[in-house]
């Protein structure tokens, strides 16, 4: 598959992608290297998984990192009731405590998390890595371990090797800076916010049967928006829910209704100190402009 | 910005790749032989012969962060695409001998751009106007890609090996007093100062009561890191060469430091002046910082800081150091909406400024007025002694 195909294939399946990313994502499959992606918040990362787990038509499997994760609800854990169970059960019985602990460590008393299951898998998955910047340090170079050799060794049983080989895209919205070393192993694109044709584009795929012109207003008015001095500026998600707003709101036209436009607001503009920077004047000011 | 020609030994496409990972290594991205390696495999898997899809390809193996991403499609311009100005009689020698023609065609892009020069030398930089002498000591010559200010001053003469050594005392004494915080809360820890009565009482329940196991507590270790912002104009330029000093011994002292310039624009220099190699730290600098000694803008960079590098640089349990006179350009309350900005991160805001130390000085600059309320220490220093002196104050902050 070439990367055009990859680009068609991408846009089949609802995502616009741009050029710089669209080669990353087929170099990482060429290569088999994992995808790190990095951008604001809301310009589509965790999107980019999704729609090629549709394409390639697997599993999506999803790791949302969190400060505290830790290898046991990332990776696996033993059942340890299951485990405590079966002991009371066969000391009753009169087993051998050899076999009880052949028994209690087996593959049916583990847990798989995120990443055992994903290397499980008879078809290769894609293994979505979310907000791995929120995570420790110290799970990034069990991760570093995990992805170079896409082994899992468990001290009980031995090592697991990986039956296929998953598809990883790592995203991160640089909450914290990565190690050089998890950078190095990936292929990396930083994922801007569209500009307006890519934008329309995905409007028009997402939400079809908008009227032209208003998409085009809505379109403009989110651009100009970005460029305004917010702290949390709309990323194409809110404006997905904005247009959706204003169709369910039956609005033909930004400029004619300044009191829906401003309550309509509230999909793009997510804290106070946003909201008190876009009053109405502004509003229409963009609004005007967007027309 | 340093453009590598290709060397005349170039036969192979591999080789040609080697050439330009070395280019990009001098400008300071962190490629090495796994991502020459990588580069060779994704130029398998594209089409080689689009220039634009090289580009994208080579983007997405060699660039590992945002900054990078960013600066990558200049340095593939000036190192394929730049020899295209080069003098015609010198580029024929290009094509060479025993290269397989089924390689030669493939990447035609690599073909096509690299003509060669005939004196093959590696380390020379561009030369913009073809008639300038470029001397033979292999140094770099800087390039501006935008020229804010035509006066431009090499920071060589800033830095001599005394001055980083006193500052370096300094400084890591300063950084250390920042530095060694220790949480209010007590955690539980082997060997403790305290005892965990609560937890000690808790396990005397099973020994009836007699608290025979002992659990203790501390408090915690929480650096705090510094981020240092200089201002270079050209109203600091006599304090420039013992702030920057300071500011090398402050990121030798502590790992997590780290540092700026600026002046019409915020240049980041913690990697820089972190190198070990001081003579190429100094020419890093110097290569960063075109535009020394112009004019300030205070309230753009710092709209800029806390845009680009605050969200990760800046949490709080930092201290923002701004080492400036105060001097701007910009209106005055865009200052101070940047440092409020910047102060909801959490962080302690310690402005130095050299032109306090002077008698009967008044914060009367329009900027530095309007910054005063959101400082937590406003001190000044205009040579390392009272840089020095500045630690107990900066200790109980």
């Amino acid at each position: 598959m070439t990367w055009i195909d990859l680009k068609s294939d991408l846009a089949a399946a609802g995502y616009i992608a741009s050029d710089d990313l669209t080669m990353a994502l087929h170099l990482s499959m060429a290569l088999g290297r994992p995808l790190l992606l990095e951008g604001a918040a809301g310009v589509g990362k965790t999107q980019v998984a999704k729609t090629l787990a549709e394409i390639k038509n697997t599993n999506l499997i999803r790791l949302q990192c969190y400060e505290g994760l830790d290898a046991a609800s990332a990776i696996y854990e033993w059942n340890y009731q299951r485990q405590l169970l079966s002991i009371r059960a066969a000391t009753d019985q009169g087993v051998s405590s050899d076999d009880i602990e052949e028994r209690i460590f087996s593959e049916k008393f583990l847990l798989s998390r995120p990443l055992l299951e994903a290397i499980r898998q008879v078809e290769p998955p894609v293994l979505l890595i979310d907000e791995i910047d929120r995570a420790d340090e110290e799970f990034e170079a069990y991760l570093l371990e995990v992805l170079s050799d896409f082994q899992i060794s468990i001290p009980e049983l031995g090592t697991i090797e990986a039956t296929s080989r998953p598809f990883v895209v790592l995203t991160a919205n640089g909450t914290r800076d990565l190690s050089d070393a998890l950078r190095r192993r990936c292929v990396y694109s930083f994922v801007e916010y569209p500009d307006r044709r890519t934008e329309l584009a995905i409007l028009d795929k997402r939400c079809p049967g908008l009227n032209a012109r208003l998409a085009e207003q809505i379109v403009g008015f989110v651009q100009a928006l970005r460029k305004e001095d917010l702290e949390k500026k709309p990323g194409v998600a809110e404006l997905l829910d904005w247009a959706a707003a204003l169709a369910g709101l039956g609005v033909n036209d930004l400029a004619q209704d300044p009191v829906t436009l401003q309550a309509s607001l509230v999909c793009l503009l997510k804290t106070q100190g946003d909201r008190a920077a876009i009053p109405t004047e502004v509003a229409q000011r963009l609004a005007g402009k967007a027309a | 910005m340093q453009v590598t020609r290709f060397p005349v030994r170039a036969r192979n496409t591999a080789d040609r790749i080697a050439g330009f990972m070395a280019h990009l290594r001098l400008n300071g991205l962190s490629v090495g032989v796994a991502e020459t390696e990588a580069t060779l495999q994704a130029l398998a898997a594209i089409d080689a012969c689009d220039a634009g899809q090289i580009r994208s390809a080579m983007k997405a193996v060699c660039a590992d962060n945002a900054d990078r991403y960013a600066r990558f499609d200049e340095l593939f311009t000036a190192y394929w695409m730049n020899a295209g100005r080069s003098k015609d009689g010198k580029a024929e020698a290009s094509t060479h001998q025993e290269t397989a023609s089924g390689s030669r065609s493939r990447f035609g892009i690599l073909e096509e751009t690299k003509r060669t020069e005939s004196v093959g030398n590696h380390d020379q930089p561009d030369e913009q106007d073809s008639d300038e002498e470029v001397g033979s000591s292999g140094e770099g010559r800087l390039i501006a890609s935008r020229t804010h200010q035509s006066e431009r001053q090499d920071l060589r003469e800033f830095v001599s090996p005394e001055d980083i050594k006193r500052a370096e005392l300094v400084a890591e004494r300063l950084a250390r007093c920042i530095r060694d915080r220790r949480s209010r809360r007590r955690r539980m820890a082997r060997r403790g100062v305290g005892l965990d009565f609560r937890r000690t009482v808790r396990a005397s329940i099973s020994s009836g009561g007699e608290p025979i196991r002992l659990f203790k507590t501390r408090q915690p270790d929480r650096p705090v890191h510094l981020v240092a912002l200089l201002d270079v104009s050209g109203s600091m330029t006599v304090y420039a060469r013992v702030f920057l000093a300071f500011l090398k011994g402050l990121v030798s002292a502590d790992q997590r430091t780290d540092a700026y310039l600026f002046h019409t624009r915020l240049v980041r220099i913690s990697d820089a002046l972190r190198d070990r190699d001081t003579l190429r730290a100094v020419n890093r600098l110097s290569l960063m910082a075109n535009g020394f000694g112009g004019g300030t803008r205070i309230g753009t960079n710092l709209a800029r800081f806390n845009d680009q590098y605050a969200a990760q640089m800046v949490n709080g349990r930092s201290v923002v150091m701004i080492l400036s006179d105060g001097y701007d350009t910009d209106p005055p309350n865009m200052i101070a909406r940047q440092l409020e900005r910047l102060k909801k991160r959490g962080c302690r805001i310690v402005w130095i400024n050299p032109l306090l130390g002077w008698q009967d000085y008044e914060p009367v600059a329009r900027g530095m007025a309007a910054a005063l309320p959101y400082l937590d220490h406003f001190a000044p220093a205009n040579t390392l002694e009272k840089l020095g002196r500045l630690e107990p104050y900066l200790a109980r902050i």
